[in-house]
């Protein structure tokens, strides 16, 4: 924080306010270019716009990291917030562990390069859509969370549905693997992907329901 | 000035200091217990407003508290506020909730007895009224308050954070403002009996002109503020925990309503705005602190849905409106006998 800060009013709680929204910021940034980089995968293998988009979803995972830091430092230094710190707090780790998800699989496509059938493809892509839409309506109930309060049970609805559909997709697409033709190895290799995936709906709903108490907590 | 007067007023002193070390904790208290305001910048803030309540406008409670029994004699008003400290000091001792305005009231009515001078009873049911009024009035302040602040909040969309700053700046200034509230209300318990009796010479200082009024409750303030200086820290840190949690916007509603009340009952500049505009006047009448506060915290329970209110604690109130005065009464009765028939002292 610059010394300028100390002497205007507010200062300090404009740049908390912007640290915060930045980190949602670096979040939904983070959806966006997991989404692209599987869909990359996907169609064109891990070449190097896959690496681009990789690239990408590790520095603004660690740019979260940073803000994340910082916010949490601010908060516990000057004792702000009070009686939500621990809600906060709770939210930007259990916020940031989405954009560790992305990280992962993304990590994981590069290092193991599944050989993913045409077949499983839409599969595929239709998970890693939901997966991501999920995360987006989180992102969106997060920010109601610090604004309006209130609108936070609407869009952690949208997770719910979100995360549902995700989870019969995933059910489906291991079925679909299972049935094939494929050796047991792929069909192991390919189903731990679909888990990975899936994974992220699964984290963005725990955190939707945590995010629902400490609503109801400011609302009270 | 002759140091006698200083042996008596100390009486006076020990019950500042008792309801600095008490009382600081009704304005700042769930501030400090929140962690939304440092122990340290309550102090310091409750101090300088106490000071400046007591000066510029204790006049007005202390007036009613002079008609209802005018102390002329130094160590009469010793034996007055003596006895109001002794019984705060026993129901502060029995855990009981206690306040020094009913306490005083309780002392002067037992000097009246003891001196054979008539209670106005007029002014008597006055200053009761008021008592059961102060709560009261605080809870249905706080009530219209925390709706309309939630409607606010709800509508004006603030970022979590910025709400946190604006609390915090607005416990502050209702801070500064309820303790300059409670010097202008209470300065009348500490002192207010010794106004007939203390006779000091006016004092220019540095363009100001400070009457013997003033300059008693300057020294009544300062006891005050040395009160809460010096003890108030604890019960700063416990009075969140008596009154149950309560959020920081909360909070800051009940130090409002707490502060606007104990103003009412003390402004005389608004007894003549009222006056001006053709409005029932609100009588200037030192109240309770601790039971504005309560007032308030409780109504804001009961918008709640009461489940949060501790109905040992109503009663407790009502008993200091009952026993408090009693007991004072009675030390102030027997302490008057033995001051003038053991220490040979005129107490009238």
């Amino acid at each position: 924080m610059s010394s300028l800060n100390k002497f205007r009013l507010f200062g300090r709680t404009r740049d908390l306010e912007g640290q915060i929204d930045e980190f949602l910021d670096k979040l939904s940034e983070s959806s966006v270019m997991f989404r692209l980089g599987v869909r990359t995968y996907l169609k064109e293998g891990a070449n190097g716009e896959f690496d681009v988009k990789l690239k990408a979803v590790n520095k603004l995972e660690s740019e979260a990291d940073t803000l994340r830091r910082n916010i949490e430092k601010e908060l516990y230094t000057h004792t702000l917030i009070p009686d939500a710190r621990g809600d906060v707090l709770g939210l930007i780790e259990t916020l940031d562990h989405v954009m560790n998800l992305f990280e992962g699989v993304m990590w994981s496509i590069s290092i193991e390069k599944p050989d993913i059938p045409g077949e499983f493809n839409s599969g595929f892509r239709k998970l890693t859509n939901m997966v991501v839409q999920a995360a987006d309506a989180l992102v969106l109930a997060a920010r109601a969370f610090f604004r309006t309060p209130h609108a936070v049970a609407d869009y952690n609805h949208k997770v719910i549905i979100f995360e549902k559909e995700a989870d019969k997709i995933s059910t489906q697409l291991k079925h679909d693997i299972f049935d094939s033709d494929l050796d047991l190895a792929r069909k192991i290799h390919l189903r731990n992907f679909v888990e990975q995936i899936d994974n992220v709906a699964d984290w963005a709903e725990d955190v939707a329901d945590r995010l629902a108490i400490y609503a109801i907590k400011r609302t009270v | 000035m002759d140091p006698t007067i200083i042996i008596f007023l100390s009486s006076g002193l020990f019950l500042g200091w008792a309801l600095g070390a008490n009382d600081a904790a009704n304005v700042f208290g769930t501030a400090v217990g929140t962690r939304m305001v440092r122990w340290g910048t309550a102090a310091v803030i409750c101090s300088i407003f106490v000071v400046l309540g007591a000066v510029i406008s204790g006049a007005g409670a202390s007036g009613t508290l002079g008609k209802l029994g005018a102390i002329t004699a130094l160590p009469g008003a010793f034996m007055t506020a003596l006895a109001a400290a002794i019984s705060v000091y026993i129901m502060t001792k029995a855990g009981l909730a206690v306040s020094t305005s009913q306490a005083i009231v309780g002392g002067i009515v037992g000097w009246n007895l003891f001196t054979g001078q008539p209670t106005d009873t007029k002014i008597l049911a006055t200053i009761v009224t008021t008592w059961v009024l102060c709560p009261v009035l605080a809870a249905i302040i706080a009530v219209i308050l925390y709706k309309a602040l939630r409607v606010y909040l709800r509508h004006a969309n603030l970022h979590l954070v910025r709400t946190d700053a604006y609390l915090r700046l607005g416990l502050l200034v209702a801070g500064a403002f309820g303790a300059y509230a409670l010097g202008a209300n209470n300065i009348a318990n500490v002192v207010g009996v010794f106004l007939p009796a203390v006779t000091f010479s006016p004092l220019e200082l540095g363009g100001f002109s400070f009457s013997a009024a003033q300059q008693l409750f300057l020294i009544g303030g300062l006891a005050i503020a040395f009160g809460v200086m010096t003890y108030s820290k604890g019960v700063m840190m416990t009075v969140g925990g008596g009154l149950g949690r309560i959020s920081p916007t909360a909070a800051f509603v009940a130090v409002v309503s707490h502060s606007i009340v104990l103003f009412a009952f003390a402004s005389r500049g608004l007894e003549s705005w009222l006056l001006s505009m053709g409005l029932p006047t609100i009588p200037l009448v030192p109240v309770s602190s601790s039971q504005a506060v309560v007032g308030a915290i409780v109504g804001i329970a009961i918008l709640q849905g009461a489940a949060g209110i501790r109905w040992r604690l109503l009663g407790t109130i009502v008993m200091g409106w009952v026993a408090t005065p009693i007991m004072a009464g009675f030390i102030s009765f027997f302490g008057l006998y033995f001051l003038q028939n053991v220490f040979d002292q005129r107490v009238f």
